[in-house]
């Protein structure tokens, strides 16, 4: 039933779920559209959820897979009140372009 | 067999997280992230989480991409409106990222000799997780229910055209 313990070694979910933050990342520090760097911050949770799961399985401990859907849970607060916070930004300034919002810069 | 589905999903979603990165489109950027979260709910289905990855559909794929799709329409940027950041930036960007992935990689290198536990097939399933979420885990479930609220009446109280308190 569980072959993939024998025949994936858990190496590969870590470096998997760490190229996957690392594209996130990437996105984060690239895009200046607000709505993709907040899509590139899903995925970052998406990869600590991966590699969550994926030790859960490994060690037969359902802890990590209620971690995750605690995670999911914060995941889907955050993008709601995220996308609530932009379109008043974007009624604001007509833009939603994260290079214009230094308002707070010293 | 295992390690060849783990193979293809790996790579599908790499590269549907690098086209979500790098097109220009943002409709054609949710479409590529919903695609890459279908390769990593295949992964928890290989990983024997079905509950995980049922989850994970419906509220990834279904609820917050959605809403992003939604929220993307509303302000019509649908097309090519972003202004490019500089090369320079950019160079910078993709250096500090690599760096990251590089310490990353070398910090958890050798980090993994876990004791194997006892593999378990029945620790994803709807039964054994529903039965931990509401005995052990009662308190942050119930917590969690009180922060989708706070987050609800947050986003609509943001949202709103002419705050009068």
């Amino acid at each position: 039933m569980l072959d993939i313990i024998q025949t994936v070694p858990i190496d590969y979910f870590v470096y998997l779920s760490t190229l996957l933050f690392g594209i996130g990342v990437l996105g984060v520090l690239t895009r200046r559209n607000a709505i993709i760097v907040l899509m590139c911050v899903e995925l970052m949770l998406n990869a600590v959820n991966l590699l969550l799961a994926a030790f859960s399985t490994y060690l037969g401990d359902a802890q990590g897979q209620i971690m995750v859907f605690f995670i999911m849970v914060v995941a889907a607060a955050e993008a709601a009140v995220g996308l609530g916070i932009l379109v008043m930004i974007y009624r604001n300034t007509k833009s939603t372009d994260i290079s214009l919002l230094d308002n707070l810069k010293y | 067999m295992t390690l060849a589905v783990f193979s293809i999903l790996a790579l599908a979603s790499v590269v549907a997280a690098l086209l979500m990165v790098f097109s220009k489109n943002p409709v054609h950027s949710v479409i590529y992230l919903i695609l890459a979260f279908f390769m990593i709910a295949g992964l928890y289905v290989l990983l024997n989480a079905q509950f995980l990855a049922v989850v994970h559909i419906i509220v990834y794929a279904g609820a917050i991409m959605v809403l992003f799709l939604f929220v993307l329409m509303l302000l019509n940027l649908n097309k090519d409106t972003e202004p490019n950041k500089s090369a320079l930036w950019k160079m910078g960007a993709a250096i500090a990222a690599g760096t990251l992935l590089v310490t990353m990689v070398g910090a958890l290198k050798g980090s993994m000799q876990l004791q194997p536990g006892t593999p378990n097939s029945s620790v994803g399933l709807v039964e054994n997780l529903g039965k931990q979420l509401f005995t052990e885990f009662v308190v942050p479930f119930e917590i969690a229910g009180i922060l989708f609220l706070a987050a609800m009446v947050g986003a609509v109280l943001v949202g709103k055209r002419d705050l009068k308190l």
